[in-house]
């Protein structure tokens, strides 16, 4: 590709290649990984082996029959079934996790395309597609093994005044919900990593779970004391997919804007979403259907807040002057 | 024979619905079950004959001032009398149809038929155009229906297949979209059809560097 070759001053090669993001993220993800196993036992590790080894094959597949070349060695389909299988509950039957990655691999990602041309984040889709498909197999949470329960609610779907698990328990992971989004503890860990390796920007993470964290607040004050608006707003931030999805999901190079102003509109707007859902919606959790509608607008927010280069003209400025 | 040509063009090659892209409302809504689609398309089929009839009849009559109120007119006549008739014979039909039955007034296949042919031919290419194209429909409809219902609701014209574990996502219209593009594709690909220049691949900006175009930069 010559063409693309402009400038003469010798310029400094970075030896970051989507491959090395892709392994970074993965690596990042491991912590949670290893701690769904711990707390859903051998059947979690199944179900993200099935998805991981599915969503490769998709790709792979896809590509042959469009006759593009291979592009199961940037590893990002690995990522996209670590993320999926994050998203489902250790009960869900194996075929259903594969009918997921085709339709977050081959639908969302590759008949778009590719990596980079898909406009909604694969995963998410996939998750939503599967949420309203089986909504029954979707929302069946297995208790943590060392548990004497044999199925719970996720911690989100319970009212003021129920019993709820103890922060500890929210942190450490030991409640129902989704493979991957239980312990808050591994979560974090993986986010910061990505974060010290610059690898992701801290913004819409910031911003998504702190717009949720005031909501909830707010929230919890029009309904109790300060002690119910406290709890309230933990439990609204530690419990579902809202780490999950603000670490790994919301921060998607493809499918959220790349200025760092479109960043803060983009977690603000998802956690404005997902708060509504949460607390007015039919549906318990609302994280992946906002990040998805936050990535639809994506483009929109990426034109409004383009930033101006040193010595450019804004042209409808000086239309309007003249 | 160009009157059998009259008639199969609507069938595929120029499928109102899935090659023209007219009547989409009909076409997402109804479809949860393959007997609705039955039903919205001879309806529709019914309709499409009737007013190609008639309005070609009256061809030289009608002033072109006044041609759209008039066959609105026709139109909605014989959508009553449709309408009339499954109320009082298919009841459960009637309900499941719902206000999409009356719509069909509105359906732009049938306007689009008076005004690009029957306005302009004689009767019987008329009327045999508006038969191909209502079967056209009805087989767009009907193959839609019965693709939904199968993946969405784990039956076939109301007959239960067992070993199918319903997918409610075709129910909804999420599913009709998707189920819809697919078709729309499959028949493109039958009836050898290319995207125009303007939205294929060679209208893209990146046309001449882009390695599936041809004529572009193969390196």
């Amino acid at each position: 590709m010559n063409i693309l070759t402009v400038s003469p001053s010798p310029h400094v090669r970075g030896c970051m290649t989507t491959q090395r993001i892709m392994l970074c993220v993965i690596l990042s993800l491991m912590p949670a990984l290893i701690m769904s196993g711990v707390i859903f036992g051998l059947k979690a590790i199944l179900i993200i082996s099935v998805c991981i080894v599915s969503s490769v094959i998709f790709e792979a597949l896809t590509r042959m029959v469009m006759k593009k070349e291979q592009t199961i060695g940037d590893l990002s389909a690995v990522v996209t079934g670590i993320l999926l299988a994050f998203n489902l509950p250790v009960s869900l039957p194996w075929w259903m996790a594969i009918i997921g990655c085709f339709v977050a691999i081959v639908i969302v990602k590759q008949l778009f395309g590719g990596l980079g041309q898909n406009f909604a984040n694969p995963a998410i889709v996939a998750r939503i597609v599967l949420m309203v498909s089986f909504t029954a197999e979707m929302t069946t949470w297995a208790a943590p093994r060392f548990c004497d329960v044999v199925t719970e609610a996720t911690p989100l779907a319970t009212e003021y005044g129920d019993t709820v698990p103890s922060w500890t328990d929210l942190l450490i992971g030991s409640t129902g919900g989704c493979l991957g989004e239980t312990c808050a503890i591994a979560l974090l860990a993986g986010g910061l990593y990505l974060i010290i390796r610059k690898i992701i920007s801290p913004v819409t993470p910031i911003a998504f779970i702190g717009s949720v964290a005031v909501f909830s607040f707010i929230y919890g004050l029009t309904q109790g004391d300060m002690s119910y608006a406290l709890q309230h707003t933990a439990y609204q931030v530690l419990s579902g997919g809202l780490i999950l999805g603000a670490f790994f999901m919301a921060t998607d190079y493809v499918t959220t804007p790349i200025t760092g102003m479109g960043k803060l509109i983009f977690g603000i707007g998802c956690g404005l979403i997902t708060f509504l859902i949460r607390t007015f919606g039919s549906y318990p959790e609302g994280v992946s259907f906002s990040i998805l509608l936050m990535n639809i607008v994506t483009p929109y927010i990426d034109r409004f807040t383009m930033q101006m280069p040193i010595g450019g003209i804004d042209f409808k400025k000086e239309e309007k002057k003249a | 024979m160009s009157y059998w040509k009259e008639f199969t063009k609507g069938l595929i090659k120029e499928n109102p619905n899935l090659v023209g892209l007219l009547g989409m409302c009909p076409t997402l809504a109804v479809t949860t079950q393959a007997v609705n689609g039955i039903g919205m398309g001879l309806a529709t089929t019914f309709v499409l004959l009737g007013s190609n009839i008639v309005i070609s009849l009256l061809r030289n009559v009608i002033p072109k001032s006044v041609k759209l109120p008039c066959y609105i007119v026709i139109i909605a006549g014989f959508v009553t009398l449709i309408s009339f008739l499954l109320h009082g014979y298919v009841p459960d039909l009637y309900d499941a149809l719902g206000t999409f039955l009356n719509l069909i007034t509105v359906n732009c296949i049938i306007l689009g038929r008076a005004e690009m042919f029957a306005c302009k031919n004689k009767v019987i290419p008329s009327a045999l155009d508006g038969l191909g194209m209502g079967l056209g429909f009805t087989l767009a409809l009907f193959l839609m229906g019965s693709v939904r219902e199968i993946m969405g609701s784990g039956s076939w014209m109301g007959i239960e297949i067992s070993f199918m574990h319903p997918v409610s996502v075709f129910v909804m219209s999420a599913g009709g979209f998707f189920v819809l593009g697919c078709i729309i594709a499959l028949v493109n690909k039958i009836a050898g059809k290319k995207p125009p220049q303007k939205i294929g691949c060679a209208g893209c900006p990146n046309a001449s560097v882009c390695k599936s175009v041809k004529g572009g930069n193969e390196e």
